[in-house]
Order: C-alpha cells, then structure tokens, then sequence
C-alpha cells in the first residue's frame, strides 16, 4: 500500500467545520481557530453560523491582522440559510433568542481573501469565486 | 431592578445631542450625507470626500447638529465612521494613481478605520446604515453590522444612496430588510432629504 504524504500537498483547501468543533469554545477562541485556518490557506465552510458579536468580532481581529501580517489581505465571508422564506430580521431574532446558533439550518463560508476573490450572495444561494 | 432604575432613568434622560452613527460599507456615501447634514445646519462639512475606496479613516464627529424639520426640533451628535469591510489590499488604491507608500499607509490607516468604527457601535444611540442602492445589498457586512445593532437594541434607519444613478434599486434594498424604514437619496444631488428627514425624527423617537 501507498503511503500518502499529505504533508507535501500545498495550496488552499476547504476544512468542513462541524458547529459542535467550536460549540463549547468562548468567542475570543472561536475566532482565533477559525483565523487559524484562514491563514493556514484554508477555506472554511461552517455548519451553522456565528453570533452577530462573533462575526463582528471576526472582522475586528482580522483587520488588526491585516496590519501585522504583510501578506495577508483579510477575508470573504458569508452565510446563507436554508430558510429562505423567513426574513433577515427573523432569523437574527431566533439566532439571538437560541444564542446557540450552530443549530440553525445556515452554512458559513469564510475563506482567505487571496483564495477566495469574492462572494456573490442573493438570500438563499451563494456562488464562491477562487482567484 | 436594574432594568427598572434603567427605565427610570431613561424617562428623564436628556433627547438632545443624541449619538447618531452613520455606518455602512466604503464608497456608499456616508461622507457625502453626513456632510450635506452638517453643511445644512452648522454651516460646516464633516470631512473629505473621494471616489477613492477608505478616504474616511478615522471617526469623524461633530457635535450639536440642531436640525429643524417641519416645526420640530432636535439636537445631534453626527458620528461618521470609516466603511466597515473584510478586506484591505493596498494593491487596490495603485489603480486610483496612489503611491505605493502611501497606498500602504491608507491600507493600514483603513484597517485602523474600520476597528474604531466597530469600537464605536456600543456607544450609539441610533444608528443611519448608509448604502449603495447599485450594489448588492445580501453582502455579509450589511448583514454582520444590522445584526449588531439588532443584538445591542439600537434603533436603525437604512439609507439607500445613489439614487440618481442608473443602475439603483432602492426596492431591493427595502426586500433584503423588509423590517426597517427604508429611504432612497442621492446625497450627491441632495435628492429626497424630506422623505429622509422625516425618517430621521422618526428614528430619534425609537431612542
């Protein structure tokens, strides 16, 4: 049998996030996984989504990463929800009110900027463009 | 008990000089509006305008903007923030005939930006989201900053700008946030303040 290297393989790649890896994680440690693996090129595509505070907090922490790692440029980020009949508004609220977010029918996808060059999003279906 | 001393208070507490931000992504006409605000009642601008991406990179404030609208009356605290984003490449300012030193200290001075500008929100009483009506308005920084607001209880009036270009869909933007007043401007051509005005006393009740 082959023995793979998975070591030499360069080049982005997607890491699928089950919500229950970040689950029992505060937010400063949600963040920072999940920053983690954007700067290690990776793409990441998370059942479920943040908390509008974590997400805020997600572009905090990488803006203040942009000014300190020279070539990083920062992310693409969205979410889309399988509900497409319900309203932003609505989703939020439930989102809010549930506080455990991971638990709604929503995908995230939040990848390196100079991976993913941009993200084009209608309510209910998103397309994802790699540079 | 502390919910009712909090109520208490805020029966009493003063409505003048209230705390609006104007947030929203870069290039959607913050400047451009909150200028036309304050040229209109203080008889001075806020800051710089450009068609260069980040030219506000700092919160900008100005402090008691009485606006008078068909016999009323209310003081403002007008707070314009850098547009909130997710990226920054200095490569992007070259194309507008930056420098590339000075394109590199823009991108650092934005990333700045956009951290004090996130910063900024608790502190808000309410908060105008300024927008492009030509752009998309599903993108996830909308999104990300309603969610916020909506999360923190801040009242929000959303603005959808650039109405006299060609390509703006203002009904578009009212089916992204079917919840919220919507009202269409060109703050450019100073199109529509009425409707906006009147928008905006009304935003000040919801304090």
């Amino acid at each position: 049998m082959v023995k793979k290297n998975f070591k030499n393989l360069r080049g982005p790649s997607i890491h699928i996030m089950p919500y229950s890896e970040i689950k029992e994680l505060t937010i400063t440690e949600r963040v920072k996984k999940i920053l983690n693996l954007i700067l290690g090129n990776k793409v990441v595509i998370l059942q479920g989504r943040l908390r509008p505070e974590e997400e805020i907090r997600l572009i905090e922490d990488t803006m203040a990463m942009v000014d300190h790692i020279k070539s990083f440029k920062g992310i693409e980020l969205a979410v889309v929800d399988a509900n497409k009949d319900e309203s932003f508004f609505l989703k939020m609220r439930r989102g809010i009110a549930r506080g455990l977010t991971g638990e709604s029918n929503s995908l995230t996808v939040i990848g390196p900027a100079s991976v993913v060059k941009e993200i084009k999003k209608d309510p209910s279906k998103m397309e994802v463009f790699f540079g | 008990m502390l919910k009712i001393l909090s109520r208490l208070f805020g029966l009493f507490k003063k409505r003048d000089n209230l705390k609006i931000g104007f947030y929203g992504p870069p290039n959607a006409g913050k400047t451009s509006l909150a200028n036309l605000l304050c040229m209109d009642w203080t008889g001075e601008e806020i800051g710089t305008v450009s068609e260069i991406p980040h030219e506000t990179r700092q919160v900008q404030f100005k402090e008691k903007v009485e606006i008078e609208h068909k016999g009323k009356k209310m003081v403002l605290k007008i707070v314009d923030t850098p547009g909130i984003a997710t990226k920054i490449d200095y490569e992007d300012f070259l194309g507008f005939g930056i420098a590339k030193q000075d394109a590199k200290k823009r991108a650092k001075e934005a990333t700045q930006g956009i951290i004090e500008a996130i910063k900024w929100l608790d502190d808000m009483d309410a908060v105008v989201i300024v927008l492009d009506s030509t752009e998309n308005p599903y993108s996830q920084v909308n999104l990300t900053i309603i969610g916020n607001l909506l999360a923190r209880k801040i009242p929000v009036l959303v603005v959808a700008n650039k109405i006299d270009l060609r390509k703006a869909n203002v009904k578009k933007i009212e089916a992204a946030f079917p919840e919220y007043s919507v009202v269409g401007i060109s703050a450019k051509k100073a199109t529509n303040m009425n409707d906006f005005y009147d928008a905006l006393f009304k935003l000040t009740k919801k304090v």
